[in-house]
């Protein structure tokens, strides 16, 4: 139930927007000359490549099997020649295979794609199984699984979420502009098959036209509510949303769907729209585009496996980049290897010069609480780097450090610049490690 | 695209890898030690005002020897230089105003010694001090001169303007032989009392500074002189004097909510307003004391470690609240 006090404050923090692309309209990149596909684009098992060096491929062909269980199948998206299969190496030092595949200009669609076959929840689910669909608000978490919870039947409210509460980032709100037809097809072919009877789609105050626009288009139908929150970060961390949209409490360890919440992002709900029309497997995607050093900043329509080095060619540069963030300035990952490839999820690129560059000098902790005030989690940052330094598992267990999600908002505000949102992702795995060895 | 090539071909200047997030707020410790400062503004005017220049000398000889036992501190531990975070700034100020403005000038270094290397730089500096270095270097000096402490000057303004040449000791409005004073010059502070703490007005003013930019928030010092003004009543004594004279409204505002001695959370503040509250009425009204803030504050400073652990948040989806101590990662986590 809802935990209403009196007193409690506004938790999270109020982050500089910079949406300075959200009113620009998507442009299609043009089809690059080769793209890199990893055999990991999601959370969850590698996928095994199915083509080999020389094979011709079309739009829509399925380059990586997902092996069963947590995995989503990976289609090209563009027709032309397999001409390598490589490691791919990130700059987290982590490594997996590639799929390179050269352009023949064509751009001819695979025979197999047809539009689904989709009667009941059983061939729907099958469906989605076959559409490289997973979450697009950055996480990549294979939709099909999701949408297969063990416990289906208990399940009273979708939430759909347009908060996009990053920085920089305006894919999901050029999404519900451009594409709300296929964000509204996507919520009620999914709502109807898995038997959903509330969908509530939730948007940032700071995205007052989204706001309109969706509310006019579902204003006849009682089955869909568009409710605005505050533009609080993170508003659109999945466990803060199910709490601030609906009141319910994911309780430490378990889902949103234990308690009775689906949650996806727009992105995906449009996704899905597009595969149960057209049957184009996940192949392209919108993708942001912003930061000091860019010409020409804005929404690109580009193809999955695009180079960022493509990207920033295509966009052009006014100054020299010095840091090239993947995603949104408070949880996305800098990059050292320009060659890497804009993956599914990834919902755009930030190409700084100055801004963002530098990182200010850390002083000591003040104890001044700002962090534990503005954790979405209510977690104490400070108290688990302490436990962290001495390794002190019970004490990291009893802060509960494993509910820490790594939104940053603690390094953000933080006056004396600790790395804290750092050490809590640090204590958190280091946690989860320890007590997997104990079971 | 010749851009991008550059960038990575130039070995002298990669592309910056580093972990998000990669915004940050502009808010620094120096900033948030210049809100204080600012915010002590006014009742330094005030001091000057009401005590003369000699309250004013006093101020800069604590401010300039905090500043410089903190710079020498550093320099002798060869460790990063610290005086640029303002915090000795604050504690210099702090002191002063917890000081008569007759004090001879070699004690208020002495103080100065004690706030800043006694209870904070042994303590490991900035944000390590067990309690508020400016309050330990008060009760210190109390203890060791309690009749230089305790001279206080009488204002200079408001009628007594003629003893402008040399101050007349005064009682302060808590003694019990005190005459009563109107209600107006206890809140301008033209009444006996340390240098910075009798000008109620000023000092609110000042809080008003360190409300508007998040400085601080307003329950510790609201419950603190909440708490005052609920026993004052049921005790029966004079509300305006209890609140306006002593160092109630300097404790409250400034020394009660500095951060390193004080509880993070909403409930944690209450509880700690609370007892400040009441071990401050317990001295004044039964104690064989006129004052109790400092040493209010010294005891709460003491026992914030506790108060932390049992008001801990629970977190969104956690069991049940825990206790969990401030404890062995302490000292180790820089």
């Amino acid at each position: 139930m809802a935990r209403v006090s009196l007193f409690s404050r506004a938790r999270g923090a109020v982050v500089p927007h910079r949406k300075d692309t959200a009113e620009l309209p998507t442009q299609a990149m043009p089809v690059p000359g080769e793209i890199m596909i990893p055999m990991q684009q999601h959370i969850g098992a590698l996928c095994e490549p199915v083509v080999k060096k020389g094979d011709h491929v079309d739009v829509g062909s399925l380059v990586g099997h997902a092996p069963r269980g947590l995995s989503a199948d990976i289609f090209s998206g563009i027709s032309g020649t397999v001409t390598a299969i490589q490691p791919v190496y990130y700059s987290s030092g982590k490594s997996d295979t590639a799929v390179i595949v050269e352009s023949d200009g064509k751009q001819t669609v695979a025979d197999a794609v047809q539009p689904p076959d989709v009667s009941d929840r059983a061939s729907f689910l099958v469906a989605i199984r076959r559409s490289g669909i997973v979450g697009l608000g950055g996480a990549g978490f294979p939709t099909d699984v999701k949408l297969d919870p063990p416990n289906l039947d208990d399940i009273d409210l979708y939430i759909v979420n347009g908060t996009e509460c990053e920085p920089y980032l305006s894919t999901d709100y050029r999404e519900m502009m451009e594409c709300a037809d296929d964000i509204l097809f996507g919520v009620r072919e999914t709502c109807r098959y898995l038997a959903i009877p509330k969908a509530l789609i939730c948007i940032e105050s700071n995205k007052p036209k989204a706001i309109a626009h969706l509310r006019r288009l579902t204003a006849d139908d009682p089955a869909i509510e568009v409710k605005a929150l505050p533009s609080r970060y993170p508003q659109g961390a999945e466990n803060v949303l199910v709490h601030n949209a609906s009141g319910r409490v994911v309780p430490r360890g378990k889902r949103q769907t234990d308690v009775g919440v689906m949650l996806n992002n727009v992105t995906t709900m449009a996704a899905i729209g597009r595969f149960l029309a057209t049957g184009m497997p996940l192949v392209r995607r919108r993708f942001t585009v912003a930061g000091d050093a860019v010409a020409r900043p804005g929404n690109y329509d580009i193809i999955v496996g695009t180079r960022v080095r493509d990207v920033i060619e295509y966009v052009g540069l006014v100054k020299e980049p010095r840091k090239i963030v993947l995603g949104g300035p408070m949880m996305g990952n800098a990059q050292i290897d320009l060659d890497y490839p804009v993956i599914r999820q990834n919902n755009g690129v930030l190409v700084f010069g100055e801004e963002g560059m530098t990182r200010p000098a850390t002083t000591p902790c003040i104890r001044c609480g700002r962090c534990a005030r503005a954790c979405p989690m209510s977690l104490s940052p400070v108290e688990i780097k302490k436990a962290y330094a001495v390794e002190d598992i019970e004490r990291l267990d009893a802060l509960m450090a494993d509910l820490c999600m790594g939104c940053g908002t603690c390094s953000f505000v933080c006056p004396a610049k600790q790395p804290l949102s750092q050490t809590s992702k640090l204590a958190r795995d280091f946690m989860r490690t320890e007590m997997a060895k104990r079971r | 695209m010749k851009n991008v090539e550059r960038a990575e071909n130039v070995s002298k200047r990669p592309l910056v890898l580093s972990t998000a997030p990669h915004v940050f707020d502009g808010l620094t410790t120096r900033k948030i030690m210049l809100n204080v400062v600012i915010a002590l503004m006014p009742a330094l005017a005030a001091s000057g005002i009401i005590f003369g220049a000699r309250a004013l000398l006093v101020v800069a000889v604590t401010v300039c020897s905090c500043v410089a036992f903190e710079a020498l501190w550093c320099a002798l531990r060869k460790q990063d230089q610290t005086v640029g975070d303002l915090s000795a700034v604050v504690t210099g100020l702090l002191l002063a105003f917890n000081l008569p403005s007759t004090i001879p000038l070699y004690m208020a270094v002495i103080g100065s010694f004690v706030a800043i290397i006694v209870a904070k730089a042994l303590f490991g500096g900035i944000g390590r001090n067990f309690a508020n270095p400016a309050i330990v270097a008060r009760i210190v000096l109390s203890v060791s001169f309690t009749a230089a402490m305790t001279d206080f000057a009488a204002p200079q303004i408001a009628g007594l303007a003629a003893s402008g040449v040399d101050a007349v000791s005064s009682a302060t409005p808590l003694a019990p032989a005190a005459a009563s004073l109107s209600l107006l010059d206890l809140v301008l502070g033209v009444h006996a009392g340390a240098l910075g703490e009798t000008c109620g007005a000023a000092l609110l003013l000042g809080f008003v500074w360190l409300l508007v930019t998040r400085t601080v928030t307003f329950t510790i010092p609201g419950v603190f002189v909440g708490t005052v003004v609920a026993l004052s009543v049921l005790t029966g004594n004079d509300v305006a004097t209890q609140v306006f004279s002593g160092g109630l409204l300097l404790g409250a505002i400034f020394m009660a909510t500095d951060y390193v001695g004080s509880p993070t959370s909403f409930k944690g503040q209450v509880v700690f307003g609370l007892g400040l509250g009441l071990i401050t009425c317990l001295i004044r009204f039964w104690g064989n004391m006129n004052e109790g803030v400092a040493y209010a504050i010294l005891i709460m400073n003491l026992v914030v470690p506790y108060i932390d652990a049992l008001t801990r948040p629970a977190p969104l989806g956690g069991e049940k609240r825990r206790f969990v101590l401030r404890g062995r990662g302490e000292g180790r986590s820089e």
